[in-house]
């Protein structure tokens, strides 16, 4: 869409024309574009069906779908949001801006790269083709315990098992390209600490990828193997264990949260200290706090098992090192705000979302140190407090994030400013939104309402009734991001080659629109 | 009651009331201190984590939005320099700590408590099933099923919901008042998990595995939980009704429920007439097979089959007493010969082979049932 030939420099190396410029291409602005394409139409899958759960929910009573569909629609929402929507996106800021930034010419695997987007459209195919099969789409729960996901699914659970399979193999791929990349393809001068924050947050994010998504492949094939080949691995009556299921499921599963946050932490330290006018406070701190999440993330998984009745001891552990992330996520909290703190500020659209990241992001946080807390955990696990808890740190964490990411290098992509009224109008409506859908859900979960039920008891319509309200403004308002997004590729006010007043960073020395082929010449960091 | 009637006015009442303090005790927004000394000890953690993360939060976005409405480029803010401190980052980064700590002792002395289940005076083992629950008391012989009470009608908006809509059972769990409870969790199928928030108790039932929690109610009373791990189509339909009462009132309620069991072993022996077996027959059928063959015999192709006008519930009688007493493994169709008493097997049976247009004419006795059992 937006990568046009710069005629006066790069034009003997334009990109080829038609569709096949878009299956063939190595470019890893093509490779970018196509990415977050890709997830903004999953987002809006999944957007759907988030709310036709919402729209079911919305009255006590069963009055649109069946228990058996809304199970599906939990699973699939679920899915499609953590693996189609929030992780390809944040792959596609990567590959746009992760040459950009470390002044690369591409990334070091074009080929690989190619092959790690293309392979994602059958993935979703074959998870999507199941919702119009006879047995029905899976539904078990994003986090498809078993036995419910092995000895009681429904015989499309294949079809998800080779979907995950695929989705897996596609970001192993994509993180081993952005280490690649990152390790060995920085302009000279740029010392690993000199890195943007962005390229550091994401150089971790691919190590925690390259280190749990092999876990993942590894718990579906176990399924797949005690499904169709007779191996008992997560049923007791042959001697295995549905527990070992979840110790493995988790040991993926907590990393894969700080996958879907930590680029999103990257991106607002880029965009806070452009709008501050002012330096990111606390640079290495910043490094080694991310780091710290990053190593921390290994050693919670069982916290999410609390209930599963663990030892003592093992609760002890894992609610202990539960509660020492807040230690680095708070010290990244102080140095945001420290950054703003007399600074000369300004509130473009990117800012908007990054504030709001900041403070709803914060909130979510609250919400996590109150569930590690292994007691009270109790009350909490598998309740609607839960569902607020992460939709906190995933809506306004990574989704918040990656519009923002969206508003702030848009115009060094294609060319044009977007337009500022239409955009902060945008923020706005998702802000409400989105916290009339989830902030309630705190209250219900709190007043005993469990998760993932079709129908509820009378005392929960009322806060049910605000979340669907909510849910339904937020969803509608994505389409006018899609708007804006459109109209801005298609024309609008031309972008400067900085865009923003004395942004840092080397993605801001090449002219906007970035030409197809950028730092042929590696650029001299000082 | 315009409030009542119209769930658009309602919906925006209840914005307008999220942000008044004076609605907040008729709107549940928050943990029920509960009935237990452990429900009360968790309840104050919570409440003491939470203020914790108020106070944090009023310094940290305090901060923020002072710099938000007072260092604002339009207002002529000017951005200073600095950009590091070793001293400021090794204070934020123990002063967390030290906080941390400090939540960290109340809780781990109360979740030593929670974990102590020794010297309890009543065993219990509960079993979770696809979808309800089972009690048995373990020394006592008494032992049965506890469904959900609410109406497919309530449920499908044909009729009014009643005051504990989809919070209320057939049978619920009866426990004695100042009295230790243990509880032993495990489950028939999937995983499920016992929750009920007033006892603070949510444990997960693990088929193959047993967990236990415990409890010690103070006051008599009825309190109400639900299944809190996705356990299939069902989940949200399998309550928990604990009622708690005194400790002779509960020996009184236990030498009922044995005097009503023993008279539930004879009656396998007795011979029934047609319309005894159908209309037990029909209760027993809407409480155990309704869920997922529908009330009508339909079913719901192609995961749960249709009864009516099956060959099976016409014409096979051997296979019909087979997969309803052996359930047909690798699909949703349990066992229920261990589940349910002879008499209700047989009178399930003859319901099916004659409802609907099913009109076999057959009666099925418990003593085939008993005879079909032994053959095998």
């Amino acid at each position: 869409m937006s990568a046009v030939i710069d005629v006066h420099d790069h034009g003997h190396h334009g990109p080829a024309r038609g569709l096949m410029r878009w299956v063939l291409t190595t470019n890893h602005k093509d490779i970018g574009t196509m990415y977050l394409w890709f997830s903004f139409i999953m987002f809006l899958t999944g957007g759907a069906m988030a709310m036709i759960i919402r729209a079911e929910l919305f009255e006590p009573g069963m009055q649109l779908i069946e228990p058996e569909f809304f199970n599906q629609m939990t699973t699939m929402h679920g899915l499609i949001m953590v693996f189609g929507a929030v992780m390809p996106a944040f792959v596609g800021l990567a590959n746009w801006q992760v040459p950009l930034m470390i002044g690369a010419p591409d990334m070091a695997l074009p080929r690989l790269n190619n092959l790690s987007f293309w392979i994602l459209p059958f993935a979703f195919a074959l998870l999507l083709s199941t919702l119009f099969m006879e047995a029905g789409a899976p539904n078990f729960g994003w986090t498809f315990y078993a036995p419910l996901s092995t000895t009681y699914a429904p015989s499309t659970v294949t079809f998800f098992i080779f979907g995950v399979h695929i989705m897996g193999a596609s970001s192993i791929m994509g993180a081993i390209n952005i280490i690649a990349t990152i390790l060995n393809m920085r302009a000279p001068g740029m010392t690993l600490m000199k890195m943007p924050l962005f390229v550091w947050t994401w150089l971790i994010t691919a190590y925690l990828l390259i280190a749990v998504m092999p876990v993942l492949a590894g718990v579906v094939t176990m399924m797949l193997m005690d499904i169709h080949f007779g191996t008992s691995f997560f049923s007791a009556a042959g001697g295995g264990d549905p527990v070992l299921f979840q110790h493995v499921f988790w040991f993926f599963g907590h990393p894969e949260v700080y996958i879907m946050i930590l680029p999103a932490f990257g991106i607002v330290s880029q965009i806070i200290p452009t709008f501050s006018r002012k330096k990111l406070f606390g640079y290495t701190s910043m490094v080694y706090a991310t780091s710290s999440i990053a190593f921390l993330s290994f050693l919670v998984w069982a916290h999410h098992m609390f209930t599963v009745g663990m030892p003592l001891a093992g609760e002890l552990f894992f609610m202990y090192s539960t509660m020492l992330i807040a230690v680095p996520t708070g010290v990244k909290v102080f140095n945001w705000v420290t950054t703003m703190f007399k600074g000369s500020l300004s509130f473009e659209t990117p800012m908007l979302f990054s504030c709001a990241f900041v403070v709803l992001f914060t909130l979510g946080g609250f919400s996590g140190l109150m569930l590690a807390i292994a007691p009270v955990d109790f009350q909490y696990h598998d309740t609607y407090f839960v569902v607020a808890h992460f939709h906190y740190v995933l809506v306004p964490g990574a989704i918040f994030g990656i519009f923002a990411a969206v508003y702030y290098w848009l115009p060094k992509w294609c060319g044009h400013m977007y337009d500022e009224t239409l955009a902060k109008l945008h923020f706005w409506l998702s802000f409400v939104g989105m916290n009339l859908a989830f902030f309630p859900m705190h209250f219900v979960g709190l007043a005993g309402m469990p998760r993932r039920i079709p129908d509820y008891a009378l005392q929960f319509a009322d806060f049910n009734q605000i979340s669907s309200v909510g849910a339904f403004m937020f969803g509608a308002t994505q389409w006018l991001f899609l708007y804006i997004v459109i109209k801005t590729i298609r024309g609008g006010k031309e972008a400067t080659q900085e865009v923003w007043e004395n942004p840092e960073g080397l993605e801001w020395t090449v002219p906007s629109p970035a030409p197809y082929h950028t730092f042929s010449t590696p650029p001299e960091v000082k | 009651m315009l409030l009542k009637s119209n769930p658009w006015v309602r919906c925006i009442v209840g914005m307008l009331l999220m942000f008044s303090n004076s609605a907040w005790a008729e709107w549940a927004v928050n943990l029920s201190p509960g009935a237990t000394e452990i429900s009360r000890e968790v309840y104050d953690l919570h409440m003491i984590v939470f203020w914790i993360s108020v106070w944090i939060g009023v310094v940290v976005f305090g901060v923020m939005f002072w710099s938000v409405f007072a260092h604002r480029k339009s207002k002529g803010a000017v951005a200073s320099q600095f950009h590091e401190s070793t001293v400021v980052e090794l204070i934020w980064t123990a002063i967390p700590f030290a906080i941390l700590v400090a939540m960290a002792i109340p809780a781990t002395a109360t979740l030593i408590k929670v974990y102590d289940s020794s010297e309890a005076k009543i065993d219990v083992k509960v079993t979770g099933y696809q979808w309800k629950w089972h009690y048995d008391y373990m020394n006592e012989k008494v032992s049965f099923f506890s469904n959900l009470q609410t109406s497919q009608d309530e449920i499908y908006n044909r009729a009014p919901k009643g005051e504990n809509y989809l919070l209320e059972v057939d049978e619920p769990l009866v426990i004695p008042a100042k009295t230790k409870v243990r509880f032993l969790f495990t489950a028939n199928d999937v995983i499920h998990s016992w929750w009920v928030p007033d006892l603070a108790v949510k444990r997960d039932a693990i088929p193959g595995f047993v967990n236990e929690s415990w409890t010690y109610v103070d006051q008599p009373g009825t309190y109400r939980g639900q299944c809190a791990e996705l356990c299939g189509k069902d989940h949200g339909f399998m309550p928990i009704v604990v009622v708690v009462k005194e400790q002779d009132d509960y020996q009184k309620w236990m030498k009922e429920r044995q005097a009503l069991a023993s008279k539930e072993r004879e009656l396998k022996d007795k011979k029934f007439s047609k319309e005894q077996l159908m209309t037990r027959g029909e209760e027993a059928y809407a409480k155990n097979c309704a869920g997922c063959h529908n009330i009508d015999g339909t079913g719901i192709p192609p995961q749960f089959p249709a009864l009516k006008g099956s060959q099976m519930a016409i014409a096979d009688k051997a296979g019909h007493l087979d997969i309803v007493i052996n359930g047909k493994p690798g699909t949703y169709m349990a066992a229920f010969g261990p589940q349910l008493s002879e008499v209700d097997l047989a009178a399930i049976i003859t319901y099916e082979r004659n409802a609907w247009g099913n009109n076999t004419g057959d009666v099925i006795q418990p003593i085939e049932i008993v005879k079909f059992k032994a053959g095998k």
